[in-house]
């Protein structure tokens, strides 16, 4: 018996626009949306619709026995709600065939897990309830962007609670191993591998309707024959790859969705599986610990972080971004914290290698640029802006500590007022209630005297302003406030809800 | 293999990029091995370098017998050329040319630079071509820009020995599409009589073939390549004081050169900079408008006219700057940018020059698009990365670019004219 895991990938970048220096300060929209709706609706119509379609005629078809499992950045999900939202529509209804998986990743497809730990946590949990909210599931197991993973991102995926990875077969880190198992990592060791079958996966991928390939024509037949001639013990065959490969890598003339159709008839003749990734660690024990000191991708030649982060440009921008990560994060403002999520895509990196050879021509083929140059002159003339709107609500010449403390203090004040206020309320109900019109309510909207004297907040809030460093005043505050009225409490969650719902809408 | 190369500047006393890459050329070509050369120029001051190729010059190569005795010609022209060498050449004169106006040692004077009378030179040049092909024995003639073509052609028929023309530029170039028909015919001519055309870049061959009605078998690009520099210059630092970016443009401020659009980038970029300094070094026949156009922008105070420098003061210039800037129109190739990288400064060419066939580590513009000069002078001032990436990478990509390849494919193309 062995198991086939797909798992396909589904992303698009923000776009930026032609950003001239001149924009700096006057332009606060940095975004393509031409683009951006042109790239993701001709991908949609070539390839997302139709392999949706074909995957759900595939789950129907079998009765179940086909799975597969998705990771959709957050990014994409906006860009399809906006320009494609049949295909958001598509995706739900495959969801509840339950044989499709979502995994998580970070929101904006982004480097944060190699510059900023509180961000990654922070995008991670962003993405996994955008998923909740459109397919009703939380995801279990974890794919970083690009697959870029090492021992200490491994650390911190475990510490979120997941029980699985998904990551690629570098050859410098695999060595003599094989990719055909499960493996778990060296520094979380309850946290199981999986690694991508680089050879497999590319034949569909790349190789599929290559003339030139050896092995051209691949047919569902051949294909099936390969994994069935594995080794007795290799029992997992991981495919990853874009789902773009499907319809638009691999054109539909190529045959690739017939291909595709056809895998299950041919897997269930040598008793071949189809399992998604959760099913795969609930099934399958780990062999070994695999240790990865340096992180690893699946792109480019040397499946290393050099595809984003392999020249002075590339980290020059890449540092300057996650600079100002903390102060981004005391923001309130809904349009800096959307500009936050779009700038930090990996792909406006990915545009500024100056590799050459093969990967730089795979480089330009996605970039939107015509030099490495103009991409990093672009991108840095946005992020300028950018800096400078985050500078205006927090000046640089307060430190975090103090901005912190500056910020609860007002925030605690907020929530003290909000207080006093519903106790006043409150209080002229009451009087209302009890005296039937016998005192006079004009009087009252001074709320510092009555409730003062009735509930004493006032001696709780001294304590909050002064200890202000760190979140420890809030998470004191907080049980005190719960004992009180819960009321105020739902208030706030419900905004912000408010706020996620609609973060793609703005022009 | 014995090259008779017929060339009009040669280092130290160049006016343009021609000598530079005539000697860079030959040298690469010495380094070969098995080369044996003769370079003639129309004026030498006995100061080029000699040991990697034989200097004769045009204005010490007898026409009309003169009867001068050893220790004469020894003074007058021992600086320059072994008095045997004008006994051979005075042996070799075939025609009365008395009639023409020659000096006591029967020798034309020739100025060696680019004069009113230019054709006339030229012309003469040709003259005393036929004198030195019948001396010296050659397997190849090989002629730099189209001064030296009828030289060259005239050599060709004296001794049927098959004729290399090298084009560093064409009229269309230097005149942005209004090219005067004497210089044509003269360049036309020299490629028909051509066995085979050297251009210096993929653009300039298309212009050969195109304009000039050259087939392409006959045309081949070797792009030229830059000399290392010495110690002494890549030491040079900038001024103490220096407290802003200074952007240069160095070349002759000519139409050709896109001087105009310089000008207009500048504007843009300091509207939004203040500490950026703008210098356009060189000197040309634009020049005064390009004083008028600063001042009509509004920028005179930020933008500095150098005049014509030489030698080391170009060099100089280079390290005080940030960015070098070429926004040519029309550039058969353009070495400067390769030198600005190699004394590490960032490079901004126009895409109409020919080394951006060959340079990946700059940063390439339309030559009329000033928006994106502008955009990319302020990401080199203003962002360090940029400067650092293309600093580095410039360096590391124009130390690969050496006159000893270009070499070796010019003696490819010898190899197949001779064993033809």
């Amino acid at each position: 018996m062995k198991a086939i895991c797909f798992y396909f990938q589904i992303h698009q970048p923000f776009r930026l626009k032609h950003y001239r220096f001149f924009d700096i300060g006057n332009d606060h929209y940095y975004y393509d949306d031409f683009a951006d709706d042109d790239i993701i609706t001709r991908i949609a119509q070539r390839s997302y619709l139709p392999a949706n379609q074909m995957l759900l005629d595939m789950i129907k078809e079998n009765g179940k026995k086909f799975k597969v499992a998705f990771s959709i950045s957050g990014t994409a999900l906006e860009q399809l709600e906006q320009y494609v939202p049949e295909f958001i529509d598509s995706m739900k209804e495959l969801a509840e065939t339950g044989c499709v998986e979502f995994l998580s990743e970070t929101y904006a497809h982004s480097l944060s897990s190699l510059y900023d730990p509180d961000e990654f946590v922070a995008q991670v949990k962003a993405h996994d309830q955008k998923i909740f909210q459109l397919f009703g599931q939380r995801p279990k197991v974890f794919r970083n962007t690009e697959l870029i993973y090492d021992d200490d991102i491994a650390s911190m995926v475990y510490a979120m609670g997941f029980k699985a990875a998904i990551t690629a077969d570098a050859k410098h880190v695999l060595g003599w191993r094989s990719p055909n198992f499960l493996y778990s990592s060296a520094s979380a060791p309850k946290l199981k591998l999986l690694l991508k079958n680089g050879k497999l996966s590319d034949d569909i991928a790349f190789r599929f309707s290559n003339h030139e390939w050896a092995s051209y024509p691949l047919t569902a037949d051949k294909y099936i024959h390969w994994i069935a001639e594995l080794p007795q013990e290799e029992q997992l065959v991981n495919l990853f790859m874009n789902y773009d490969t499907l319809g638009e890598l691999q054109p539909r003339e190529s045959g690739i969705f017939e291909f595709m159709r056809a895998l299950p008839r041919f897997a269930a003749e040598h008793d071949i599986q189809f399992w998604t990734p959760s099913e795969v660690v609930a099934k399958f024990k780990p062999v070994a610990n695999l240790a990865v000191p340096y992180p690893m991708s699946w792109t480019d030649a040397a499946r290393d972080t050099s595809a984003w982060l392999g020249n002075t440009l590339q980290q020059e921008a890449v540092r300057k971004l996650y600079s100002i990560g903390e102060r981004v994060r005391l923001c309130t403002d809904r349009r800096i914290k959307q500009d936050w999520n779009y700038l930090q895509g990996s792909d406006h990196f990915f545009y500024m290698s100056t590799k050459h050879n093969d990967d730089g021509s795979v480089h330009s083929h996605y970039s939107p640029y015509d030099s490495p140059y103009t991409a990093f002159t672009n991108y840095m003339n946005v992020l300028s802006d950018f800096m400078t709107r985050v500078e205006e609500q927090y000046p640089a010449s307060i430190d975090n500590e103090e901005l912190n403390s500056l910020l609860l203090t007002i925030r605690n004040q907020e929530q003290e007022i909000e207080k006093l206020h519903r106790e006043v309320e409150m209080m002229r109900n009451n009087i209302v209630k009890d005296t039937t019109g016998d005192f006079p309510v004009d009087e009252e909207p001074e709320p510092e005297p009555a409730p003062a004297e009735e509930k004493q907040p006032a001696p709780k809030k001294k304590p909050a302003v002064k200890k202000a460093p760190a979140k420890k005043p809030a998470a004191k505050k907080a049980p005190a406030k719960k004992a009180e009225k819960p009321a105020a409490k739902k208030s706030a969650p419900a905004k912000k809800a408010v706020a996620k719902k609609t973060p793609a809408k703005k022009k | 293999m014995k090259a008779l190369m017929f060339g009009w500047e040669f280092p130290p006393h160049i006016l343009g990029g021609l000598g530079t890459a005539s000697y860079g050329l030959t040298k690469g070509m010495w380094e070969n091995g098995d080369m044996d050369i003769t370079f003639v120029i129309p004026k030498p001051w006995g100061d080029e370098p000699k040991d990697f190729a034989r200097i004769i010059g045009a204005n010490s190569t007898p026409v009309a017998w003169r009867d001068v005795n050893w220790d004469y010609v020894e003074g007058r022209i021992g600086n320059v050329m072994d008095p045997q060498l004008y006994y051979n050449l005075r042996d070799h004169i075939y025609g009365d040319f008395n009639y023409m106006s020659t000096n006591d040692l029967g020798c034309i004077e020739f100025s060696g630079r680019y004069p009113e009378n230019l054709l006339e030179e030229i012309n003469n040049y040709s003259i005393v071509a036929g004198v030195i092909a019948r001396t010296v024995d050659c397997d190849i003639i090989h002629s730099h820009d189209w001064l030296t073509y009828p030289a060259g052609i005239h050599a060709k028929q004296v001794t049927g020995k098959p004729l290399v023309i090298h084009v560093h530029a064409t009229d269309f170039d230097r005149s942005r599409g209004n090219v005067n028909p004497t210089v044509f015919s003269i360049e036309k001519d020299g490629m028909n009589n051509a066995d085979h055309i050297i251009t210096v870049s993929n653009l300039t061959r298309r212009t050969v073939i195109e304009k000039y009605g050259i087939s392409p078998d006959k045309v081949t690009t070797v792009h030229n390549a830059v000399e290392p520099l010495n110690e002494e210059l890549l030491n040079l630092e900038a001024p103490p004081g220096k407290t802003s970016k200074v952007i240069t443009f160095l070349g002759r401020i000519t139409m050709q050169k896109g001087p105009e659009y310089f000008v207009e980038a500048a504007a843009q970029v300091l509207k939004k900079v203040n500490d950026a300094q703008f210098v356009m070094a060189g000197s040309g026949d634009m020049m005064d408008k390009m004083i008028r156009l600063a001042a009509k922008r509004d920028i005179a105070d930020r933008f500095h006219f150098t005049g014509f420098l030489k030698g080391k003061q170009v060099y100089e210039m280079l390290a005080a700057s940030d960015v070098y800037i070429m926004p040519s129109v029309s550039e058969p190739f353009g070495i400067s940018p390769l030198e600005a990288m190699q004394m590490g400064v960032p490079s901004i060419i126009s895409k109409q020059s020919g080394c951006a066939e060959i340079l990946d580590n700059v940063i390439k513009i339309d030559y009329w698009d000033t928006n994106a000069m502008a955009d990319a002078i302020y990401s080199i001032i203003k962002y360090p990365a940029m400067f650092k990436e293309l600093r580095d990478q410039g360096l590391a990509e124009v130390n690969q670019i050496t006159w000893d390849k270009a070499g070796a494919k010019v003696i490819n193309i010898y190899r197949n004219l001779i064993n033809r």
